[in-house]
């Protein structure tokens, strides 16, 4: 209890310091202004969300070889923060889009990706409420869990080659892009304190679907006697 | 080879049960038939726009009426008991998968081809003479929602809700197919149809990924 309490401050305390780094050490962006410091929560979150995305596949490739039950309480867990991550993207995105774009949404290909991503991963979670046995929860929804992932680059592809007109990664994007020295160390800190909350939660969400599997089987033994 | 046998025999039964009452060919095609009627009743499409935009129309349709006709896949053998019993009589499982996309593609290839004479009277779309090329569209397109669709359909068979279940499953999958299968319609209605080829390699990925998927996980779907 202490321990993640004392885990929880640090990264409480780590989250501070970023977003002071973001709002007054990185400098204020030339033509977007003081809108474009959402930026460092929008693309560490959707980065983060990706992470815990990955974590899910390889879960449910491992239950699948295993059928250890705690590769299926690692696969809902990540699952469930990466789609409230996934929610951090889809709100800070459209606040960030208005006044830069003029609108709130447009179906552009990185949206339209992030939107289907956010659908595939609740319908796995909508699948595994809607299956009642615990072995076959796990395994009906880590064969989903894998169809889903497996999707994910067909339909990046799909819709890049559909309508090629996003604009160019600024990150990473080849010659001439790239960030400003100050806003680069805000952004990569403001990742690896979202990351280690990501980290964090997940590590709650798996103890707590642990605990409500012994629960569940306690209950199933009493129903037994 | 033990495979190609079984799933010939597999295929067989399928055919001859659907043949036999004809319940989900009647049920598809007087689906696709209503979502024509919804569309030119709430959009009263010109002409032009009813070329600009039937091609997409043309694939909701098939798509709402593929997660229709996938229902009963598996949720059929269920019924009657009889999963266990095919599960015993093939050597590998992928045989069962295999003969029920096989059959699940050719109903909606056949569906599709029904409703396209249909869809060219009502909305003034010549396709007559982009035939060949638009039944390799949409073969290639059916199978990709027939694999993914016989997957989930094993799976909504053991939910609750299963009904509902398995739009939820598919319809976010088949983006892919839905994006690139409408642009490839699109090209060959054109004026001046053309070949989409990027699109028709994005339906062939698509396939063949999640067939390799199937061929590799499909068979957990059908354990007791």
């Amino acid at each position: 209890m202490l321990k993640s309490t004392l885990k929880a401050s640090i990264l409480f305390v780590l989250l501070a310091v970023t977003a002071y780094l973001a709002f007054y050490y990185a400098p204020i962006e030339r033509t977007m202004g003081i809108i474009q410091k959402i930026f460092y929560l929008h693309v560490s979150s959707a980065l983060s969300s990706f992470v815990a995305f990955s974590v899910c596949f390889y879960a449910n490739l491992r239950y699948v070889f295993t059928r250890q039950a705690k590769s299926d309480w690692l696969g809902v867990s990540a699952a469930e923060v990466g789609l409230a991550f996934i929610f951090v993207v889809l709100i800070t995105g459209p606040i960030w889009a208005h006044p830069v774009w003029g609108i709130w949404w447009t179906w552009s290909p990185r949206l339209t990706l992030t939107f289907v991503l956010g659908l595939l991963y609740v319908s796995y979670l909508l699948l595994r409420s809607m299956i009642e046995e615990p072995d076959k929860r796990a395994l009906f929804s880590a064969v989903f869990g894998i169809f889903a992932f497996l999707d994910v680059p067909l339909v990046y592809f799909s819709i890049r080659w559909w309508r090629d007109q996003h604009p160019t990664p600024v990150i990473m994007g080849g010659p001439g892009s790239g960030l400003e020295p100050r806003m680069r160390v805000s952004y990569l800190l403001m990742w690896g304190a979202l990351t280690g909350l990501l980290i964090l939660l997940m590590n709650a969400r798996y103890k707590l679907e642990a605990l409500r599997a012994s629960v569940e089987e306690l209950r199933r033994e009493a129903e037994v006697q | 080879m033990a495979l190609l046998s079984n799933t010939a025999v597999l295929l067989g039964k399928e055919l001859r049960t659907e043949f036999r009452s004809r319940e989900l060919l009647t049920t598809t095609v007087v689906f696709v038939l209503l979502i024509f009627m919804i569309f030119s009743i709430t959009f009263h499409p010109t002409t032009t726009e009813s070329q600009q935009f039937g091609p997409g129309l043309l694939w909701v349709a098939f798509l709402f009426a593929a997660s229709l006709m996938l229902q009963p896949c598996f949720l059929r053998e269920q019924a009657n008991d009889t999963l266990s019993a095919l599960r015993l009589s093939v050597s590998d499982p992928f045989a069962i998968f295999f003969a029920k996309l096989t059959a699940n593609t050719f109903f909606l290839l056949l569906t599709e081809l029904l409703m396209l004479p249909f869809f060219a009277g009502f909305f003034n779309v010549r396709v007559f003479a982009v035939l060949p090329q638009l039944i390799v569209v949409f073969f290639l397109g059916s199978l990709g929602i027939a694999i993914p669709g016989t997957a989930f359909s094993a799976i909504c068979a053991q939910a609750r809700m299963r009904e509902l279940m398995l739009p939820l499953l598919l319809l976010p999958v088949l983006t892919p197919i839905l994006i690139a299968t409408t642009e490839v319609t699109a090209a060959l209605l054109q004026p001046e149809p053309s070949m989409n080829f990027a699109g028709l390699a994005i339906i062939t990925g698509f396939d063949v990924v999640f067939l390799t998927a199937l061929w590799l996980f499909g068979e957990y779907l059908l354990e007791e």
